[in-house]
């Protein structure tokens, strides 16, 4: 066995994520972006209509402009009530990007995002609709942490399984995203124990009730104005920050992701790590879950249940912000925007359909994680266009992540919130 | 190794055929209980299930494991069945327990199934984890129908669609094998791929109007001398032509791992790709036939979906389809017919579900979670580990 073969086989995706941080910086997960977007570019031809104008509409529809002090009268009233709902989206993409970034850094991989999400709505929609006259700030938050509690519950068995007979997350994960959409459909299908009370022929929830919605800061609260939620979001990206960067169980998370066997033998409890970092990425996702029902859906149908994203999405967020806080935070922007400035409801359909431009923006999602998957190549490409490559024989990739990888001792350096 | 074993430890023998008589048992208990026997008494069923369980666990404490636990898990859910179906009234259960619609709704759920899982199969046993079976499934199903639209034929429909699946594959097998790419992440990113290109050619090409009604269909196969006789002929007298070639995949899918040079190759690249490529197998020209190769089949479950059982395409059609296919490769343990059992388990779970909504809505919801829910099970090692490829999802590295 030669040395880089140890090296190639032994590299968890944390390490080869440190690899990807050192060799890429900023300039790797840019050019992701640009590459997706003008892939999507050439789709948009096929169609035959303009990319150009297209990709100036779904802008439009972003309300980002609203940032911009030239934009006044009219269009900044437009803008302002476009933006608010880029940032609702952005809320819980945040929250499930953080909850794949967690488990990336300790080496697992969360695909249970979205089941952890479901989880966590039906505990909020289930938690906010009972208890009417409860105090608003107790009910609000009673209905968090149960769904903070059912997101890490349900991430936990992942966790717990991985550590004791060592099932492989993937599986287990994606197994149960299906088990939650199904324990949805049980609950509040026709006849289901939590169906609507007043409307029996719909399969949705009761209604939450009004102390338990989250405030609304920003527009209008009949027209889905912008909740709290997202300074709850946010402090959550602090929250993940500290606790990676400055507290010894981060420092575990990092080292079990970055290499296991060292871990376990410097002491640390490889299977502990393993059930903790599950259970805080199913809190992420849970927290999302009831964001998203008490700030503006108030209520549960199966078909939100069936069509849910936010949990796949946070994938790709987690993975274009290579799992650090402020990438996830960006990352999450780029998504929440590109939904809102897709949807029905922002997108100015004479320019390009918001049927087509839905799957436009599953395609750019694709891309955007089948590129970031191939990191080696985007890499290897970069150094050898900066003439670093030392080991210029055979195909390109290999030499330069094994290289970046063997120099990864420590944890590598991490950019600030 | 494990069968030199049982050879030499006649006790365990035993407890192997008292599992088998336990699990008899208990789908004895079940079976009586329902059409067309019916009894209207919970009593035989449960001493059935009661001695059935017993067996189990005695053969479970014999260290019998696998088997055992199956026959306890068997035992336990037809006792919890046989009660349920005492209490149902027998009209009800004469429509939901027509065993030759239920046995022709199993084939038909399970035929895109064994498709995909006998691809995924192949795929992770040269090594390759390959979660993008989902994507590939789907781009059978568009790309399938939209071709036999396209040239008015249902064969070239299906090899259309099987090559946009192998064209998915490629992007793959590039990624995962030669950029030794992260091979979960890349094949949940072909997914993606997958849902916007199938959605976005279905909606410029055909709109609002949805795909015609009149595309070509793979025809169904009338089997002569058994299509009229009773249970045979409703259950497989007029299966679709994919089902039988399903079958007969499987078939040759496990004569060819197990029996032929080649196949023992594709599972020595899957174990120890040093050790292949030490007596001169190509690890990377084995593995990019695999994946392409799964891509083929899977995308030939999708086309079934589209062009033989439904004759239509809706965007996302295929609906976790290919996990159900993924959790099926590891339920039958990397086997082919370990993965055709799980298929016609899954199968046989989706058409009873398909059948009780009218009388129970929750009962069926129950019956749709049940795949995943019993590879969970599976995967926690409850019954008997089932062991992946070693090699697999690591990338390999040429000297």
């Amino acid at each position: 066995m030669s040395e880089e073969e140890v090296i190639a086989t032994s590299q968890t995706p944390a390490a080869r994520l440190a690899a990807y941080v050192r060799g890429g910086g900023l300039i790797v997960p840019l050019i992701t972006v640009v590459l997706a977007f003008v892939i999507g570019g050439f789709v948009v031809l096929l169609a035959g209509k303009d990319p150009i104008a297209t990709y100036e509409a779904i802008w439009k529809g972003t309300g980002l402009q609203w940032l911009f002090p030239w934009t006044t009268g009219d269009d900044r009233a437009i803008a302002a009530i476009n933006l608010q709902q880029t940032l609702l989206i952005t809320t819980p993409l945040i929250l499930t990007g953080l909850a794949v970034a967690f488990a990336f850094r300790a080496g697992l991989f969360n695909i249970g995002g979205n089941g952890q999400y479901i989880m966590g709505s039906i505990a909020a929609v289930w938690v906010g609709s009972s208890f009417a006259g409860m105090p608003a700030v107790l009910h609000v938050l009673l209905a968090m942490v149960a769904a903070v509690a059912a997101g890490a519950f349900w991430a936990g068995i992942a966790g717990f399984l991985k550590a004791t007979v060592g099932a492989h997350e993937v599986i287990t994960t994606i197994m149960l995203n299906y088990t939650a959409i199904y324990i949805g459909l049980y609950l509040f299908g026709l006849g289901g124990p939590l169906q609507s009370d007043t409307d029996r022929s719909v399969p949705v929830s009761n209604d939450i009730v009004e102390g338990a919605k989250l405030p609304v800061f920003w527009g209008d609260p009949v027209l889905q104005g912008l909740h709290i939620g997202i300074f709850i979001a946010i402090a959550a990206l602090l929250v993940f920050w500290v606790v990676l960067n400055r507290s010894t169980t981060g420092y575990e998370v990092r080292a079990v992701g970055l290499n296991p066997e060292a871990a376990r033998y410097s002491g640390m409890s490889v299977s502990k790590n393993y059930v903790l970092v599950m259970a805080a990425c199913g809190a992420f996702a849970g927290l999302a879950g009831s964001l998203d029902v008490l700030g503006w859906q108030f209520r549960l149908a199966t078909n939100d249940i069936q069509i849910a994203q936010a949990g796949f999405i946070g994938i790709a967020v987690a993975l274009l912000g290579r799992n650090t806080a402020l990438g996830t935070a960006a990352a999450a922007l780029l998504f929440g925007a590109l939904l809102s400035g897709t949807s029905q409801r922002n997108l100015d359909a004479s320019v390009f359909e918001p049927e087509l431009a839905a799957n436009l923006t599953y395609i750019i999602q694709g891309l955007v994680i089948v590129i970031v998957s191939a990191d080696v190549l985007v890499l290897g490409l970069l150094r050898r266009g900066r003439g670093f490559i030392g080991r210029g024989t055979g195909r390109s990739g290999p030499a330069p992540a094994t290289a970046a990888a063997r120099s990864d001792g420590a944890p590598p350096p991490e950019p600030g919130p | 190794m494990s069968a030199l074993a049982e050879a030499v430890a006649p006790s365990r023998v035993g407890a192997r055929e008292i599992a088998w008589g336990a699990l008899v048992l208990g789908v004895l208990a079940a079976f009586i209980a329902l059409p067309p026997i019916m009894l209207r008494t919970p009593v035989p069923s449960l001493i059935l299930a009661v001695a059935a369980l017993g067996g189990g666990i005695f053969v479970v404490r014999e260290g019998e494991k696998r088997l055992g636990w199956i026959a306890i898990v068997v035992a336990v859910l037809a006792g919890v069945g046989a009660v349920a179906a005492t209490q149902t009234n027998e009209s009800s259960l004469d429509a939901v327990f027509v065993w030759s619609a239920l046995f022709a709704a199993m084939l038909r759920f399970a035929t895109p199934l064994t498709f995909a899982a006998l691809g995924g199969l192949l795929c992770e046993r040269s090594g390759v984890i390959n979660i993008g079976l989902e994507g590939m499934m789907l781009m059978g199903a568009f790309f399938g129908i939209f071709g036999a639209d396209l040239t008015g034929s249902w064969l070239l429909g299906c090899l259309i669609g099987m090559a946009s699946g192998g064209a998915l594959a490629v992007i793959h097998a590039v990624l995962s094998v030669s950029f030794r790419a992260d091979q979960v992440v890349s094949g949940f990113g072909l997914n993606f791929l997958a849902l916007g290109i199938t959605g976005y050619v279905f909606v410029a090409h055909y709109g609002d109007q949805g795909t015609p009604g009149d595309v070509p269909r793979v025809p169904n196969v009338s089997l002569p001398g058994i299509e009229d006789v009773g249970f045979f002929g409703e259950a497989i007298g007029n299966a679709n032509l994919l089902t039988w070639v399903a079958l007969l995949l499987v078939v040759l899918t496990a004569v060819f791992l197990f029996r032929t040079p080649r196949g023992l190759r594709l599972r020595s690249v899957g174990e120890k790709p040093r050790a292949a490529e030490t007596v001169g197998v190509s690890v990377i020209r084995t593995r990019y036939i695999a994946v392409i190769v799964s891509g083929f089949l899977a995308a030939l479950g999708g086309a079934y979906l589209s062009i033989a059982l439904l004759g239509s395409f809706t965007e996302n059609m295929t609906a976790g389809r290919g996990y159900i296919a993924l959790a099926a490769v590891i339920f039958g343990a990397w086997r082919p017919f370990g993965a055709l059992v799980a298929a016609l388990l899954f199968g046989f779970s989706s058409a009873l579900a398909q059948r009780l909504p009218e009388f129970s809505e929750s009962t069926a919801v129950l019956f749709q979670a049940l795949p995943y829910v019993l590879t969970l099970v599976v995967v926690a090692g409850v019954v008997g580990r089932s062991r992946p490829p070693a090699s697999i999802g690591i990338p390999y590295v040429k000297e």
